[in-house]
């Protein structure tokens, strides 16, 4: 195999306020030419400054990299430069000044990039009006232009959605069957089992890397899964008692399926200390990769944020207005201008119950999420949330609501407690009610070491944990999540489900959306807005049978089938 | 899950207790970031500084009462030669002394010409009396600038008008030739730097107060952190508050600590009362606080409020009297100019500072600044909700 870029004990710190933090700790790996390299670990754990480094831009402190003699290297950063305020083909004709491409080569590469990424009938649209996914293909557009032959994405997926992520993927094997060879950058560990190696990063460090399907091999044996008997006892609670058991290291629900990893190969779990699943034995099945990574990190004892999130002592389900309709839509419209962005949405979410909102970016449900927070009026119909629409209610009615905003909503200068101390504040929280609800939260979220630390340096798993903290520190009826887990590691959204799981047990109504179709699992009912209509309602099992698809697949896949058919069915 | 069976009404100590746990964040806000304490508390200071020894002034047309007790033709061509010169405007005829106070006070007047009832007859008869003709000429010293080159025009005049008298009386001797004795009231030796500083402490004050201000919805619009204060109990009226009395509180101990500089380093007298200086810049630093919270709020982008902020600060300190008189505008932009919290501060700043104006005056100038306030902090609390993507 022949290596395009090598890389050799790459070492990096970086200055910051407390003192100085290693972002790289002696990194070796290699990208072999002509295939697609994943670049997968958290957020946090060097993707981008080992990206940065081999397009040129950073130094590192030692460490060596070798290219090839003909490498002509192209980076697409997380974050594009797109102009938003040029359209589709000023920002392309600016990369191609830019890179110095002359105009009669130039509309060749243009023509081939606008059948290549199908941007063509959008030439004269402004970048800043593209759907997310849109957004993508421009940037890796622009990135094309110079026709480079190692092409370094830095995670070309977060913020979009499933069917663009698709698209992305078909591009870049387009590019690779060209000879191109791509490194790309992820925190998603399905993604990282597309790629045709793995260099596993964590803290810094090379954790593994080799194929996706050898280093699963070495989790061979310890996935297993049980099909769940009908029974009234919710998924939720069936997961958290496997999590539980001996040597489990994890435990998901997957349709009809509970699926574990074990701690160890070849035993299998025994599931008889939980009464629902009596009698029920355990099926071996091929470990996923993100198996393979649970089992690594988990087995050395690095996380164990798992068990600390699943309490003992079994919760108490409060019945309190359980059940009742707590959040409501009737026909709720929002209107640009004469683009309708949320078309007659109605849906009842009741009490206690975890409700998701799902679908692409630009379909509608940020829309119909904003309206339903009071952060922008309704068009047409009504958004009511325990009866009040809060764009228009008392304080005290907003009072009754916890809301986490998608981007991190705190202010980057404040530490820890002067942020909580302000959330917990405007709630009405004062005094020795605050101090002991603020101590109660920094240990359950535990966030004690970081109290006195401003929010900006806060890694993004615990950005995400003080956010949830702050949202329900005045103990919230009802809790709006946006896009909660956008970005973050495998562990962290496991925490972060775990927390939330438990709080629906308290009673509390949870609704949240995401883009992220795995992590509907969790829910127990959902909705799919598409096209600003609701395309499908129900649970997980529901959606999944409409969509068409068979035991045990995921809800992506259902996903996908559903959009299509409606596009096929309502041809735009 | 806990529902309320009844909604209350308005809670003034919840509504207080939700304003001051904003306004905390907000002092923390301004204070923590590095960049905008540097900001908020250093260029004043130099500005102050600089500022003070650079500006220097041109003058024409400034407005001229004339009062000529003299009947001889000397008094008549002086007066002439005054009026054509193109320096002076002549606004008012006086017939008394008395006159000339009030003229000068209210500023109807930079200068008077006073010319006694004895010039023509000092002139003509020096020889014999030994008595000098002399001319009173009285400036307003707290523009203090325009005064000295309006004084020196003046100078210059007689000496012309010096010349030719000579020219036409054969024999002349120096001793004959008529004096300038120049009065400059309130600002006796000319300080420049009384004029500028007295207006600077308006000036920066704003320029920290609207820059401070600007960015802070627009920053938190981007951020998205705006959108999480909305969906807390937090009433629009309650972040105005929030947003609007911590950078205005900030500011105003800004301005006193320029004032305390001007008057300890700068030695500028502190004619009037403090309290007033206090109260007007309160009032002041209030109206241009709820202003740039509004133009924040019209922004989507910091760069959009950064931008605003500028087109509303040029215009304010040109159109405000800072450097050149309102009155030397044309008459639409003097029209303009009442829309401009600055104007009426620097009224107050250089009337309390130099002139101890009284509280009557001050108020007259304090109310225009509030109903600007009121103005924009309406149109600000009703942007939080109304102007959302």
């Amino acid at each position: 195999m022949n290596a395009a870029v090598t890389f050799r004990d790459l070492r990096k710190s970086f200055a910051t306020e407390a003192g100085s933090t290693v972002a790289l700790s002696g990194v070796n790996g290699a990208m072999a030419a002509g295939r697609v390299t994943g670049l997968v670990g958290p957020d946090g754990a060097g993707k981008t400054t080992l990206i940065r480094m081999l397009a040129g831009l950073l130094t590192p402190d030692s460490g060596s990299i070798e290219l090839d003699r003909t490498a002509r290297v192209a980076y697409m950063p997380q974050k594009f430069g797109l102009y938003e305020d040029l359209t589709v083909e000023e920002n392309l004709t600016l990369y191609a000044d830019l890179n110095g491409l002359d105009r009669t080569a130039r509309e060749t590469r243009f023509n081939e990039l606008h059948k290549f990424t199908n941007l063509g009938p959008f030439t004269d649209r402004l970048a800043g009006k593209l759907s997310g996914g849109m957004k993508q293909k421009l940037g890796l557009a622009c990135t094309l232009v110079v026709a480079p032959n190692i092409l370094l994405l830095d995670e070309p997926s977060v913020g979009v959605d499933p069917l663009s992520r698709r698209e992305l993927w078909q591009m870049v094997r387009a590019l690779q069957e060209t000879g191109i060879t791509v490194l790309w950058s992820t925190a998603y560990l399905d993604e990282a089992e597309r790629c045709d190696d793995v260099i596993l990063l964590h803290d810094g460090a090379v954790l593994d890397q080799g194929s996706p399907a050898k280093l699963t091999e070495r989790v061979d044996g310890a996935a297993w899964r049980a099909l769940l008997p009908e029974s009234n006892v919710r998924k939720r609670d069936l997961q958290r008692a496997a999590g539980r058991l001996p040597g489990v290291v994890d435990a998901q629900i997957r349709g009809r399926y509970l699926n574990v990893v074990m701690g160890q190969t070849g035993a299998a779990p025994d599931l008889s200390p939980i009464p629902a699943l009596k009698g029920v034995t355990a099926e071996r099945i091929a470990p996923r990769f993100e198996d393979t990574y649970l089992a690594a990190l988990r087995g050395e004892g690095r996380a164990t944020a798992l068990a600390r999130t699943h309490p003992d002592t079994p919760p108490t389900p409060k019945t309190n207005g359980v059940g009742q309709p707590v959040i409501e839509t009737r026909d709720l419209t929002r209107r640009f201008g004469d683009f309708t962005a949320v078309d007659k949405v109605s849906f009842t979410v009741s009490g206690g119950e975890i409700f998701g909102l799902l679908g692409p970016n630009g379909a509608g449900k940020s829309t119909t999420f904003k309206m339903l927070c009071g952060l922008l009026p309704a068009s047409g119909g009504e958004a009511l949330v325990a009866g009040f629409d809060l764009g228009h209610a008392r304080a005290d009615a907003r009072g009754r609501i916890g809301y986490m905003a998608q981007k991190f909503a705190y202010l980057g200068h404040l530490s820890v407690m002067q942020n909580m101390t302000f959330a917990g504040g405007v709630y009405g929280l004062s005094g020795k009610l605050l101090a002991e609800r603020i101590e109660e939260a920094l240990t359950t979220y535990n966030l004690h070491s970081y109290t006195d630390t401003p929010c900006s340096e806060l890694p993004l798993g615990i950005k995400q944990r003080l956010a949830l903290a702050c949202a329900v520190l005045h103990r919230p009826a009802i809790l709006f999540l946006d896009e909660p887990t956008s970005g973050v590691d495998p562990i962290t959204r496991r925490e972060f489900w775990g927390r939330i799981n438990a709080m629906a047990d308290e009673g509390v109504t949870v609704l949240v959306t995401s883009h992220f179709l795995d992590e509907a699992e969790y829910c127990d009912r959902m909705v799919i807005i598409y096209r600003g209509r609701l395309i499908a309602a129900g649970s997980p099992d529901e959606i999944k049978s409409a969509g068409g698809s068979k035991d045990g697949a995921s809800l992506e896949e259902a996903f996908i089938t559903l959009v299509e058919n409606y596009d096929r069915d309502h041809p735009p | 899950m806990t529902l309320p069976d009844t909604i209350t009404g308005w809670d003034w100590r919840a509504s207080a207790q939700r304003i001051w746990f904003l306004m905390r964040r907000e002092f923390l806000a301004i204070w923590k970031d590095k960049r905008s304490r540097t900001v908020l508390i250093l260029p004043p200071i130099i500005q102050l500084f600089v500022f003070s020894y650079a500006a220097t002034f041109d003058v024409k047309n400034a407005t001229l009462g004339i009062l000529n007790e003299d009947n001889g033709p000397a008094g008549r061509e002086l007066v002439a030669r005054f009026s054509a010169s193109g320096a002076f405007d002549p606004v008012a005829r006086l017939t008394s002394v008395r006159e000339i106070a009030p003229l000068i006070e209210n500023e109807k007047a930079l200068a008077v010409l006073h010319i006694g009832p004895t010039f023509s007859r000092d002139l003509l008869g020096a020889r014999n009396t030994g008595r000098t003709a002399e001319i009173q000429f009285i400036v307003d010293g707290r523009h203090s600038n325009t005064a000295l080159i309006a004084n020196g025009y003046a100078g210059n005049i007689v000496e012309e008008f010096t010349a030719s008298y000579a020219a036409s009386q054969p024999g002349a001797v120096p001793r004959m030739m008529p004096r300038l004795v120049t009065h400059a009231w309130f600002n006796p030796n000319f300080e420049s730097r009384w004029f500028i500083i007295t207006g600077l402490v308006a000036t920066l004050t704003m320029i920290v107060a609207s820059v401070t201000t600007s960015l802070s919805v627009a920053r938190e619009r981007e951020l998205g952190t705006f959108e999480q204060l909305l969906v807390t109990p937090l009433r629009p009226l309650e972040i105005l508050v929030g947003k609007i009395l911590p950078p205005a509180i900030l500011a105003l101990g800004e301005g006193i600590l320029l004032a305390l500089i001007g008057i300890t380093i700068f030695g500028i007298p502190m004619r009037g009362d403090p309290l007033l200086i206090i109260a007007g810049l309160a009032v002041f630093m209030l109206s241009v606080t709820s202003l740039g919270v509004m133009i924040s709020s019209l922004a989507s982008t910091q760069q959009q409020a950064m931008i605003s902020a500028f087109c509303f600060m040029m215009p304010a300190i040109i159109l405000s009297g800072f450097a050149t008189p309102i009155e030397n505008m044309p008459e639409w932009l003097q029209v303009a100019t009442y829309a401009n919290p600055l104007r009426y501060m620097l009224v107050i700043s250089r009337g309390v500072f130099l002139q101890d104006m009284p509280a009557s005056l001050v108020l007259a100038n304090i109310w225009p600044m509030a109903v600007i306030g009121v103005i924009t902090a309406s149109a600000a609390a009703w942007l939080f909700r109304n102007r959302l993507q």
